[in-house]
């Protein structure tokens, strides 16, 4: 039997660290299905839960994974499910299900070569786009991209805040590199971490509107059971969670959706930067690719080139005002990404045109080698 | 649209009144449709049988019976087509205290949730499911489903349906279901009996409740829309305990309803509880080992 925090010095994967977090959040459920390279996350989540007095189920497919995640949080528990690229795929109709009855969850995507099967034991960044959009209709959602082990950990930690503090699924869109790499992980005491949970509705319970919006533009939210008479659906809903086809009642709730997170983009966006003060090339990189480019930007600097990183932390909503300031006096961008330009096509995007972006790359497979970096900072400017 | 007043409590205008939501009525079903018979029978069932109310959950899919979580002023998950099931397992484990039913239909339940439903049988999960079986997909206008009689037409089989249909009972019973249970919406009482019987039998329940969708099955099929409820009365052979593999449904000869099956094994909360959960039972749980 172990505490739901593990504090201590460890030599730890990602997906453990991430399954660590997950559990010092407040996580008791986890619904999920094989794949790697995610896997170790269920197993560790398997163990572990049972010390917690958690629940944790291997579900026939990651469609009922998603579901079974939504149905725990329902029921009052904070949960989550952890995939690759095919699984997150099949889980994408009910993130949508997530959003729209702003059901707090955590999705953690530990991505794999894409498309299809691809390549299952290497890793990639091919989902980023798929993590902003990949559920029909338009939505804002919240994705967060860890570096390293020990950063997996506490972002794990702050998507579980976020998700119970704005009420939606957010995403963790990791990598095979991160997930499978052991790095040394310090898990803090238990009391010096901070968790959120899902502010609980307070007054007459035959009154409650489960969407109707507090102060921060998100409503309490009760568990089943606890005589509200919920009503909650996927179809396009009033405050009070009945169904209204009407283009008035659409327009209201994607307001609803679309706004929490909009107006509250302080409190959401997260950035790290590396030597950017005095830089003149702005690297834009995020996750495993983010610890290339800070070897890269080093050796640049050595060249005498004036380079410097920004960090995105949060991938979604998209750090578009660190974008655009740097597009202000920057002589221009360099995005590393570990596909063939999604954030990049962002990054392009919010600089507006001001100044020249290039991509450094690649497919899927590998890291991109902190050379190529170099090269194209040496190149292009 | 016009606005229905909410009967006053004094006097309520139907004795189910207090488990509607009258505020979402008239509700969306046709007339001549079963779905509303079968949603009675379940709301009388879950008054009769006792149970907590407060701590009762229905959960939906998608298609004309899954509106029904939408009319139950119970706490109530319309959730996606299919995923009716794996929502309420994540329910159930999350506070194994609450009771669940999934009402639905057979193209939600069977084909597209198909999955779902036979590892909830396997995995003994204890809920309640109602799958109205209305023989085709009502909601998007009458397509052929998984239930749909061989050579019966459907916009998807204009020509008749080339395929075999699932015997529901025996699928359920092949699962691993230990509740199973099959009636029509004309046997309202035996209906309800089994719906009563099934919210208090902890394990996985499955009760078939065969429904008329006069609007686009019947409409297609040359039934008008009491020639179902006809074949219901004409055709029933209640039949309690007989071996599901001789369940299949036959217009012509014959359909056999009753219950089936009703059986303990343990659920999987009981059995996760004994291998995983120290605190629930006071037993070992397996050590960390890294
Ligand atoms: C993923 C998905 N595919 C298709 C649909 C369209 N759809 C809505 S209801 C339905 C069939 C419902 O049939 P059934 O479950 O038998 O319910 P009924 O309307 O007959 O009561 C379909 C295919 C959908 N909502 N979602
Ligand atoms: S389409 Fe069929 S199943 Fe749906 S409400 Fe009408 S009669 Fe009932
Ligand atoms: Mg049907």
């Amino acid at each position: 039997m172990k505490p739901a925090v593990l504090t201590g010095e460890y030599f730890m994967t990602g997906d453990v660290a991430c399954a660590e977090g997950a559990l010092a959040a407040g996580c008791r459920f986890f619904g999920g299905y094989p794949i790697t390279p995610a896997t170790e996350i269920a197993e560790r989540m398997a163990i572990r839960l049972s010390h917690v007095d958690g629940c944790f189920i291997q579900m026939e497919d990651e469609i009922g994974a998603m579901a079974s995640v939504l149905g725990a949080s329902w029921g009052g528990m904070k949960s989550m499910t952890a995939t690759s690229g095919p699984g997150f795929s099949l889980m994408m109709e009910n993130i949508g299900l997530g959003i729209c009855t702003e059901t707090p969850c955590v999705v953690v995507n530990v991505q794999r070569g894409g498309p299809s099967t691809g390549l299952p034991t290497h890793g990639a960044q091919g989902d980023m786009m798929q993590a902003r959009w990949g559920s029909h209709g338009h939505y804002e959602i919240i994705a967060l991209a860890p570096s390293s082990p020990q950063e997996i950990f506490y972002l794990t930690i702050t998507a579980f805040n976020l998700s119970e503090k704005y009420r939606l699924p957010v995403l963790i869109m990791t990598d095979e590199i991160i997930g499978h790499m052991s790095e040394k992980v310090i898990i803090p005491e238990a009391k010096s971490i901070k968790t959120v949970s899902r502010p609980k509705p307070k007054g007459r319970k035959d009154r409650f509107k489960p969407f109707a919006p507090g102060p921060n533009g998100v409503a309490p939210m009760p568990a089943a059971g606890e005589g509200y008479n919920l009503h909650i659906t996927g179809l396009t809903h009033d405050e009070k969670g009945y169904p209204v086809m009407t283009v008035e009642a659409q327009t209201e709730m994607m307001a609803r959706i679309t706004e929490k997170i909009q107006r509250n983009l302080d409190d959401i966006i997260r950035t790290d930067s590396y030597l950017l003060e005095d830089a003149e090339i702005a690297v834009v990189s995020y996750g495993i690719s983010a610890r290339t480019s800070i070897a890269a930007v080093a050796e640049a600097r050595k060249l005498g080139i004036k380079a410097g990183l920004l960090r995105l932390v949060t991938i979604w909503p998209f750090p578009e005002d660190q974008i655009r300031k740097l597009a202000d006096r920057v002589k221009g961008f360099v995005t590393v990404e570990i596909n063939l330009g999604q954030i990049h096509r962002e990054v392009e995007r919010c600089a507006g045109g001001k100044v020249p972006i290039f991509l450094v790359g690649h497919p899927g497979g590998t890291i991109i080698h902190p050379d190529s970096v170099v090269k194209m900072l040496m190149e292009a400017f | 649209m016009e606005e229905i007043p909410t009967p006053s409590k004094e006097q309520p205008h139907h004795p189910l009144d207090d488990l509607i939501r009258t505020d979402r009525i008239p509700h969306i079903w046709c007339p001549g449709c079963g779905i509303g018979t079968v949603f009675s029978a379940c709301l009388a069932a879950l008054k009769a049988s006792g149970i907590n109310l407060q701590k009762t959950v229905m959960v939906s899919g998608i298609g004309c019976s899954g509106r029904a979580a939408g009319y139950v002023k119970l706490d109530s998950f319309h959730t996606t087509h299919g995923r009716a099931i794996p929502f309420a397992t994540g329910l159930k484990l999350a506070n194994p205290e609450l009771n669940i039913v999934v009402f639905s239909g057979d193209g939600d339940l069977f084909a597209i949730g198909g999955n779902h439903f036979i590892h909830a049988a396997r995995r003994n999960m204890d809920i309640t499911v109602i799958c109205v079986n209305n023989l085709n997909y009502g909601m998007t206008g009458g397509q052929v489903a998984a239930t749909t009689p061989y050579l019966a037409k459907s916009t998807t089989t204009p020509a008749g349906n080339p395929e075999t249909p699932f015997n529901l009972p025996l699928m359920a019973y092949a699962c691993g279901a230990t509740y199973v249970a099959r009636w029509t919406m004309l046997h309202i009482r035996d209906l309800t009996d089994s719906i009563t019987e099934a919210l208090c039998k902890k394990g996985f329940s499955f009760i078939e409740a065969l429904s008329p969708c006069p609007v686009n099955y019947g409409r297609r099929n040359k039934q008008k829309p009491l020639d179902m409820l006809k074949l219901y009365q004409e055709k029933a052979i209640i039949k309690n305990d007989a071996d599901p593999a001789t369940l299949d449904i036959d217009f012509e000869k014959g359909i056999i309803l009753g219950k089936f099956i009703d059986l303990d094994r343990p659920t999987f909360i009981e059995n996760y509880d004994k291998i995983y959960r120290p605190s629930r039972l006071q037993e070992n749980v397996p050590e960390l080992n890294s």
